[in-house]
C-alpha cells in the first residue's frame, strides 16, 4: 500500500522505511512518525470504534490528549492495550491492532448500540439495571461485564523490565517546547542543575508543528540546536520521552521514562522507568490543548483539531485529507489552512464562527465568516459537511479549532484552583501553585511564541535568584508574536444530530442537559452521572465543553460552574512501573537465618514469618505428610533433645546507669531487683493498658541487659522503647540497640539438652544444674574459645537452653551442636514443632497477644506491679477491663478425644444457640499433641480460671462444626514445672 | 514529603514513621490522684487542627531519632523539625 496521504516536507527520515502492521495489514512509514502519523499517511483514518457506541472513530489529536485512537501494540505477553497511536513511535516490525469492536474494525457487530442509543443515555445504568432486583447478578452483571474494559490484557506475566529512579536539581522544567527549552537554557548557561523532561520524543513542542522562526531559522531547526546545547551541558539532564505525571509535596515530581518502548526490543534493558524527582524549583512549561466545538456527528473519522491537521503536515508531512475543511473561532485555525495550503493540500471552506474580514487569503476556499458546521456525512469516515446556512462542502477532514487550553494539571495536584480569563476564555493556572512552581508559556496561557520565549526565560531567573544562584542565561530568543484571537464558541445549537463532548466515554451535548435536567449540576455530580472525563484521557479535550456547556444550562458562568479538581496521572501509568523490581520474590526483601544454608541441605520446608524465612519443620525420608514430622520433632525433643533456631526473636542490648529503671518503666513486672546473671520473663504492655509484647531479659551486668522481644514485633518494640527513651524520659542515662542480627542464636531443648551442650561449651565454664539453674545466663565460650551467651531459659516446657554465637559463627554452631547430639539422636525442629510445644506448655504467644487483650486476660493481671510507674500500668486499671467476667486465657480438650479442635471457633454454653449475645469468648490456638495424643487448644473464655472441669461447645460457623469442649489448665504438660529445674 | 532532619539533612518522609500529636510526649503524672482521667485524655483526647501541627516522627530508616516535626496539615508545610530529645527536655526544665 502507497503513503498516499504522505505531502512534502516534515520531519520523518524519508531515506528510511518502516514496515509495520495495523489489523494484520501491512503499511510503511519513516523514522519520526507516529502510529497515528502513520496510519493517517497511509489513508487509515479510522482507527478504532468508541467504547459505549462502538462508532466508527479516527484520530482526533496528534499528543497525548487524544480519545479515539488506542489500539493495542504487540503481541503475546508482550500485549499492551489503550495505546495511544498518537504518541506510539513507529518502529520497525511494530504490530498494532485496533480495540473495542467483536469482528472487524469496519464490520463491528457491537454498532447495533449506536442504535439503541436513545436508550442508553447519561444514567443508563443507575436508572435500568435497578429492576427487578434477581436480574443482578444473573442477567445485567454478566452482560456490563462482557461489555465493559477498554482492551484486552494478554493474561501472561509482564516479561519487561521496570525501574525506579531518584533525581535532583535545583530547577525541573517540565515540558520541552519553546518556553520550556528557554528556561532550561537560561538556567543550564548559569550552571545551575537542572532536568528538562517532555512527554514527546522529540524535542521541541509545537515548534516542531508550526512554521514559525526563532533567531531567524525555522523553529524546529532552533529546538533541534537547544536540545543539542543542552545535552552537552554536565549540569543538565535532557530527558525525552518522559511525562511529569504529578507534583507532590515539597517540590516532589514524578515522572515515567519511556526507555525502549519506540525499539524492537527492550534488549535487557528496562522498559520504563519511573522517576522520583527532587526539585528545589519547578517551571511548568506543558503547552496547551486544543479543545473542539461540538456539533452533529462531531466524532466521525476525519473531524481533527485545526492543530493537529497542521502538525500532521508541517512535523509529519502528513495530509489527512485531500480535500480540507477548517472550523474555527479563532486566528489560530487560519494557521491551519494557510500552512496547508502552502504545502499544496486542497483547502474546500474556512468557516469562522466571528463576523468580520477573513484573516487569510486562501486559494480555492469557500470562506464563511459567521458560519457555523451543523452536521457531517459519511460514515467509516466524512466526505461532506452541512452548515448552518444549508450549504455542503466537500471535506475528507475537517479541521477544528475551539480554542486552546492551557495544560495546568500539575498546578492542582496540590489542591490549587485554577481562575478564569475572559479574554482568552479558559482556565488559567490560580495563585495557589504547589510550592517552588512557577509556569511559563501556553501552559499559563501565554499562547503566542515571542512572550512564551521571554516567560520561560524570566521564569528560569526568577527561580534562580530565589535560590540564591545569579542568572546568567544570556539573551532570550527572538521571535515575533502570532495572532490568536478567540472568541468563546462552544457548540452549534441549530444542530439536531448528536453532538460529541467526551469522545472516549461517548458523552453527548444531550447527555449535559440530560443531567441538568435531573439535577446532576455541580461539575463532581455532573462527571460521575454522565462518566464525562472518567476515560483514559480524563477528558483532555472534552471537560471545558461540557463545564461550558452546563454554565450554559444553569445560566452561570463558567467559573462560577467550577472544575473538578485534577489528581496525577496526567496520563496513565503502566502497573508495571509502578510495580518495578517489587515482583515476585522481590516484592519485599527476606532474610535468612545463619542457619539457613544448613537447613537447606536437610531438606527443611521453609516458611515466611515477618521479613524472615524460618525452618517450618524438617521432612525426613519417608515421611508424607508434614505432621509426621512434627510429631517426631515434638517427641524426640521431649525424649531427648532437639534444636531450633531462634535467631529471629528480636534482640535489644540496653546499656547505661539507668537500664534497670528503665525496664522497670517499660514492663509491667519489676526488673530492678533482677540479679546479674539471671533471666526474667517480662510482659510490656501499651499505654492503653492492653498487652504489646513479652519476651525475657537477661542481666549481664549491673548495667547491661539483653531483652528478647517476639519475631513479628522486634521493630514495633524497638520504635517504642526508643520513644520511651527520647520522649518520655530523656534523662535518664540509657541505650539502645538492636542486636537482632549480630547474635546467632539456638534453642537446645530436651532432657539430654545439658549433656549436649557440656560438648560444646568450653570446659572452664560449668553449666550443672546447680552452677547454671534455671533462669540462669552467663557469658561463656565455646568450641574452645568463640565468645557465646547461655541462658537457661524454655519456651518448650523442657530443661533447654538458648545459646547465642556471634552471627558470624551461626552456621558452624549449628554444625557442631547436631554432631554433638548426634549420641543422643538428636532432632532440629522447626517452627511448627516450637507452636506444638508451646501449646502443650500454655505459652502464649502471637494469638494470644492480639492487641485486644490484656494482661489479666493472659492470667498475668498480678504481675502488673501497683508500686511503680510503667507503660500502661494506670489504665489497666479501667473498671471496663477488671470485670467479674473476664476472658481468661485457659486450655481446652475435647471432649470425644478423637475430634480436632478449630481455632476461630466461639465458646457457646450447651443448649444455648449459637449467637452473639451467648458468645462466652473464642479458642486462640490449637494443635495435636503428641504427648497427650489429642487434639488441644487455648483459648479465652468469661472467668475461664473458675470453670475448671466445665463442659461448653466450641462452635465454629465458618467450618460447620459444633463441639463440645471441656475446660482445663492451659498448662497441658508439666504444669509444676519440674522438668524445667532438673 | 521531605522532612530536614537536624543532624542529616534533608531526608525523604519514607524513611520515617509517624506516630501522631507531639502531646504525646507530655506524659501524666501516674500517682495523680486524677491519673485515670488525665491517662484518659492524655491518649484518646487529641487536637486535629487544620493547619499547624506539632507530630511526632521516628527516623526509622535512619538514626533512630524521635522528631517533633511542624507541619502544616493543609499544605504539609514543615515549618520546624526538632529533635524530640530536646524538646522533652526543655518541657521538664518548664515543670
Amino acid at each position: 500500500m502507497t503513503q498516499k496521504n504522505r505531502i512534502t516536507g516534515g520531519l520523518v527520515d524519508r531515506s528510511t522505511t518502516l514496515n509495520f502492521s495495523f489489523n494484520g495489514n501491512r503499511f510503511q512509514g519513516h523514522p519520526g512518525d507516529t502510529l497515528a502519523s502513520a496510519l493517517l499517511a497511509n489513508g487509515q483514518i479510522m482507527m478504532g470504534r468508541s467504547f459505549k457506541y462502538h462508532r466508527p472513530r479516527g484520530a482526533l489529536s496528534a499528543g497525548s490528549e487524544e480519545p479515539n485512537a488506542l489500539v493495542q501494540l504487540r503481541k503475546g505477553s508482550h500485549q499492551e492495550p489503550n495505546t495511544r497511536a498518537t504518541v506510539a513511535e513507529l518502529f520497525e516490525g511494530l504490530e498494532a491492532t485496533s480495540q473495542n469492536h467483536r469482528g472487524s474494525l469496519e464490520n463491528d457487530f457491537m454498532e447495533i448500540t449506536d442504535l439503541f442509543s436513545r436508550f442508553l443515555s447519561a444514567g443508563f445504568y443507575y436508572k435500568t439495571f435497578m429492576w427487578p432486583k434477581s436480574f443482578w447478578e444473573k442477567v445485567y452483571e454478566p452482560i456490563i461485564r462482557h461489555s465493559a474494559g477498554l482492551g484486552r490484557i494478554s493474561f501472561e506475566p509482564d516479561p519487561d523490565i521496570y525501574d525506579k529512579g531518584f533525581l535532583h536539581c535545583d530547577l525541573l522544567v517540565i515540558g520541552g517546547g519553546p518556553a520550556g527549552l528557554s528556561a532550561a537554557l537560561a538556567a543550564g548557561r548559569s550552571g545551575a542543575r537542572v532536568i528538562i523532561a517532555d512527554e514527546d520524543f522529540m524535542i521541541g513542542g509545537r515548534l516542531n508543528a508550526e512554521t514559525l522562526e526563532v533567531d531567524g531559522i525555522s523553529g524546529s531547526e532552533w529546538a533541534a540546536r537547544a536540545a543539542v546545547e543542552l545535552a552537552a551541558m554536565d549540569n543538565v539532564r535532557l530527558m525525552a520521552r518522559t511525562t511529569v505525571y504529578g507534583a507532590y509535596d515539597h517540590g516532589i515530581y514524578g515522572a515515567l521514562e519511556r526507555v525502549t518502548d519506540h525499539l524492537v526490543t527492550s534488549n535487557g534493558k528496562p522498559r520504563q522507568i519511573l522517576w522520583r524527582v527532587y526539585s528545589r524549583r519547578a517551571v511548568l512549561c506543558a503547552g496547551a490543548t486544543e479543545r473542539p466545538i461540538a456539533f452533529g456527528n462531531n466524532d466521525r473519522p476525519g473531524v481533527m483539531l485545526a492543530g493537529a491537521v497542521r502538525a500532521y503536515a508541517n512535523r509529519w508531512g502528513v495530509s489527512p485529507g485531500k480535500r480540507v475543511a477548517i472550523f474555527t473561532n479563532n486566528d489560530d485555525g487560519w494557521r491551519t489552512a494557510s500552512d496547508l495550503s502552502r504545502q499544496g493540500v486542497n483547502i474546500s471552506a474556512v468557516i469562522d464562527t466571528r463576523d468580520g474580514e477573513p484573516r487569510a487569503q486562501i486559494p480555492g476556499a469557500t470562506i464563511a465568516m459567521g458560519g457555523r458546521v451543523m452536521d457531517t456525512r459519511g460514515r467509516k469516515a466524512i466526505h461532506s459537511i452541512k452548515l448552518v446556512d444549508g450549504r455542503t462542502i466537500d471535506a475528507d477532514c475537517l479541521a477544528v479549532s475551539g480554542g486552546w487550553n492551557p495544560n495546568i494539571h500539575l498546578t492542582g495536584h496540590q489542591r490549587g484552583r485554577p481562575a478564569w480569563r475572559e479574554d482568552i476564555s479558559t482556565f488559567v493556572p490560580g495563585q495557589d501553585l504547589p510550592a517552588g512552581m512557577s509556569v511559563a508559556g501556553a501552559a499559563n496561557g501565554t499562547f503566542t511564541l515571542a512572550a512564551a520565549l521571554a516567560e520561560g526565560h524570566a521564569a528560569s531567573d526568577r527561580a534562580l535568584s530565589d535560590l540564591g544562584m545569579t542568572p546568567k542565561g544570556g539573551d532570550i530568543a527572538k521571535a515575533e508574536d502570532e495572532a490568536a484571537n478567540v472568541t468563546a464558541f462552544w457548540h452549534v445549537s441549530e444542530s439536531k444530530a448528536r453532538a460529541w463532548l467526551d469522545q472516549q466515554n461517548d458523552v453527548t451535548v444531550k447527555d449535559i442537559k440530560l443531567a441538568h435536567r435531573e439535577s446532576f449540576r455541580s461539575v463532581e455530580h455532573l462527571k460521575r452521572y454522565t462518566t464525562l472525563g472518567m476515560a483514559t484521557d480524563q477528558g483532555k479535550t472534552a471537560n471545558m465543553l461540557a463545564l461550558a456547556l452546563m454554565a450554559e444550562c444553569t445560566g452561570k458562568t463558567i467559573p462560577e460552574t467550577g472544575t473538578t479538581i485534577f489528581r496525577p496521572p496526567y496520563t496513565p501509568i503502566p502497573m508495571g512501573a509502578l510495580a518495578g523490581r517489587s515482583r515476585g520474590k522481590d516484592f519485599r526483601p527476606y532474610r535468612l537465618t545463619p542457619s539457613h544454608k544448613w537447613a537447606e541441605e536437610q531438606g527443611a520446608i521453609f516458611v515466611t514469618t515477618g521479613m524472615w524465612l524460618r525452618s517450618q519443620w524438617f521432612p525426613q525420608p519417608g515421611e508424607t505428610h508434614w505432621r509426621e514430622s512434627v510429631d517426631r520433632e515434638v517427641a524426640a525433643t521431649r525424649g531427648s533433645v532437639g534444636i531450633c533456631d531462634v535467631t529471629t526473636l528480636g534482640k535489644i542490648d540496653i546499656q547505661g546507669r539507668d537500664a534497670a529503671e528503665f525496664l522497670n518503666k517499660v514492663y509491667v513486672n519489676g526488673f530492678a531487683t533482677l540479679d546479674v546473671g539471671k533471666v526474667r520473663y517480662g510482659l510490656m504492655l501499651r499505654e492503653d493498658g492492653m498487652a504489646m509484647d513479652d519476651g525475657t531479659t537477661a542481666r549481664l551486668g549491673k548495667n547491661h541487659f539483653v531483652m528478647t522481644t517476639t519475631t513479628a514485633n522486634a521493630g514495633p518494640v524497638f520504635r517504642h522503647m526508643e520513644f520511651c527513651r527520647q520522649c518520655l524520659w530523656p534523662d535518664m542515662d540509657v541505650h539502645l540497640i538492636s542486636t537482632t542480627d549480630g547474635w546467632a542464636q539456638f534453642a537446645v531443648a530436651g532432657p539430654n539438652a545439658r549433656k549436649l551442650l557440656q560438648k560444646v561449651v568450653d570446659s572452664d565454664h560449668s553449666i550443672t544444674n546447680e552452677d547454671f539453674p534455671f533462669m540462669a545466663c552467663g557469658e561463656i565460650t565455646v568450641c574452645g574459645g568463640t565468645t557465646a551467651r547461655l541462658f537457661r531459659i524454655s519456651f518448650s516446657g523442657e530443661l533447654a537452653y538458648e545459646i547465642a554465637v556471634p552471627a558470624r559463627y551461626g552456621d558452624s554452631l549449628i554444625r557442631a551442636l547436631m554432631a554433638a547430639g548426634e549420641e543422643f539422636n538428636v532432632v532440629a525442629y522447626g517452627t511448627e514443632a516450637l507452636g506444638v510445644m508451646r501449646i502443650e506448655k500454655g505459652h502464649a504467644a502471637g494469638n494470644e497477644l492480639t492487641g485486644q487483650t490484656t494482661a489479666a486476660n493472659l492470667g498475668m493481671g498480678r504481675m502488673v506491679s501497683k508500686k511503680k510507674d510503667c507503660i500502661g500500668n494506670v489504665l489497666s486499671e479501667r473498671p471496663a477491663l477488671n470485670q467479674d467476667d473476664d476472658l481468661r486465657l485457659v486450655g481446652f480438650k475435647p471432649v470425644n478425644k478423637s475430634e480436632a479442635l478449630a481455632s476461630g471457633a466461639h465458646f457457646i454454653a450447651r443448649g444455648k444457640s449459637a449467637v452473639m449475645a451467648n458468645d462466652e469468648g473464642w479458642m486462640s490456638s490449637v494443635t495435636f499433641s503428641p504427648e497427650l495424643g489429642h487434639s488441644i487448644g487455648l483459648g479465652f473464655i468469661k472467668s475461664g480460671q473458675e470453670r475448671m472441669g466445665e463442659i461448653v461447645r466450641a462452635v465454629d460457623l465458618v467450618h460447620n462444626k459444633d463441639i463440645e469442649v471441656e475446660i482445663v489448665s492451659p498448662h497441658f504438660i508439666d504444669p509444676e514445672g519440674d522438668r524445667l529445674r532438673v | 514529603m521531605i522532612i530536614n532532619h537536624p543532624h542529616l539533612g534533608p531526608r525523604d518522609a519514607q524513611e520515617f514513621v509517624y506516630l501522631g500529636d507531639a502531646s504525646l510526649m507530655d506524659r501524666p503524672d501516674w500517682q495523680d490522684e486524677n491519673a485515670a482521667d488525665n491517662f484518659h485524655d492524655y491518649l484518646y483526647l487529641r487536637d486535629n487542627p487544620d493547619g499547624e501541627h506539632r507530630e511526632l516522627w521516628y527516623h526509622e530508616q535512619g538514626d533512630r531519632s524521635w522528631l517533633v516535626v511542624t507541619r502544616n496539615t493543609l499544605t504539609h508545610e514543615i515549618t520546624r523539625v526538632e529533635l524530640a530529645r530536646d524538646v522533652a527536655i526543655a518541657m521538664r526544665r518548664r515543670k
